[in-house]
């Protein structure tokens, strides 16, 4: 006579229980290129307040705050796997794809949330921590969970997580939160919108097919491009404030006025380009060059204060 | 002699090989966190790591 147990193995298969994820499905779930901008901000955010750093902390703190970046990631995935189905941007993510089970992604994004957070306290401080662990919180419930699916200011709130990582990296090498990182993060909070309301006028449709009220889609895309242009103008003027506070040098200057000049002209084309394959053009030149300036900004920084360049303009702080 | 467990669903070969890659990541990744302990231990003690009673 079989025993009940026997009896469950030789019925039919059950439902599965376990993807078929490889390691870079997993490492695909933690958004390797937001990473990247996230480690690389909070580096800059380390450098220009405690330029000499302690290299194993600084490392050990960067790694922490990558982690969890990458849960925060893990854990969009998990609970946006049904609208990422619907656009062609992400319907061949590891979840929707159906290669890792969103079970799986909750567990692995979960475990790297408060592993990283307890590593962070134990390797840099407990401020530096609890700041990475709000981010976490903000990114994934008020964001991902609230904002994203319900109000067309989604990427406005929402985008202070983006920019909280110079903020962890201050944290992590002083112990307190400095007036220089806060800057660091309003150029990063200012900079979101042209950035992704630019993208989102590209994809607009997929988008609407998903249901997720971005701004071209709730306002209409002549409101979206004001608002891009509105933004731009409040962000040049920003990117430029590290110079007269003094942690921006002379090459600083100069890239933030060279590079602000070029962000604020293709913030005008788009506002001036509203039909066809040109406005479409003018939407993907400013999404692209977004990326740029701000990798600019931030790497010109890193160098002043990394490599020893910095030279003050006359009058800064 | 004793039977071979049964399980209820047999695993590819395809998943087994994914299976054994996740499991060396794993292995990895916990050893370079022992390590980074290690490292930022005594990099927060300094020389004080030598001088600590027995």
């Amino acid at each position: 006579m079989s025993t009940f147990s026997e009896t469950l193995l030789d019925a039919a298969p059950a439902a599965p229980t376990s993807g078929t994820g490889s390691v870079s499905d997993y490492v695909a779930l933690l958004k390797p290129r937001v990473m990247s901008l996230v480690v690389f901000t909070a580096l800059v955010g380390m450098v220009v307040t405690h330029p000499d750093v302690h290299p194993v902390i600084a490392f050990g703190s960067l790694l922490m705050i990558a982690v969890g970046a990458g849960a925060s990631g893990c854990l969009n995935m998990w609970w946006d796997a049904d609208i990422d189905a619907l656009m062609t941007r992400t319907r061949k993510r590891p979840i929707p794809d159906g290669r890792i089970l969103p079970g799986e992604a909750l567990s692995f994004g979960v475990t790297l949330a408060v592993g990283s957070v307890l590593a962070l306290g134990l390797v840099a401080n407990w401020l530096a921590a609890a700041f990475l662990a709000f981010t976490i919180f903000f990114y994934v419930v008020v964001y991902s969970m609230g904002l994203k699916r319900w109000t067309a200011q989604n990427i406005v709130i929402g985008g202070a997580a983006g920019a909280f990582p110079p903020i962890i990296g201050d944290a992590a090498v002083t112990g307190t939160i400095g007036v220089d990182s806060m800057l660091l993060f309003l150029i990063i909070f200012l900079w979101t919108p042209p950035h992704f309301w630019a993208l989102a006028l590209v994809k607009s449709a997929d988008y609407a097919r998903a249901g997720i009220p971005m701004m071209p889609n709730v306002a209409g895309p002549d409101s979206t491009r004001r608002q891009i242009l509105l933004y731009t103008l409040a962000l040049v003027p920003c990117g430029f404030v590290p110079v007269p506070m003094g942690f921006g040098g002379l090459a600083y200057a100069l890239v933030a006025a060279l590079s602000g000049a070029a962000m604020l002209g293709l913030a005008v084309e788009v506002f001036r380009r509203r039909e066809g394959e040109a406005a479409m053009r003018a939407a993907q030149h400013l999404f692209g060059f977004s990326i740029l300036y701000l990798f600019l900004l931030f790497a010109t920084l890193l160098a002043e204060h990394g490599l020893g360049l910095l030279r003050r303009v006359p009058g800064a702080l | 002699m004793a039977e071979e467990p049964r399980v209820a669903s047999a695993l590819t070969p395809d998943q087994l090989r994914r299976r054994r890659s996740r499991s060396l990541a794993i292995a990895f990744a916990l050893a370079a966190l022992a390590l980074l302990f290690y490292v930022v231990t005594i990099a927060k003690m300094g020389p004080q790591i030598l001088h600590r009673p027995m």
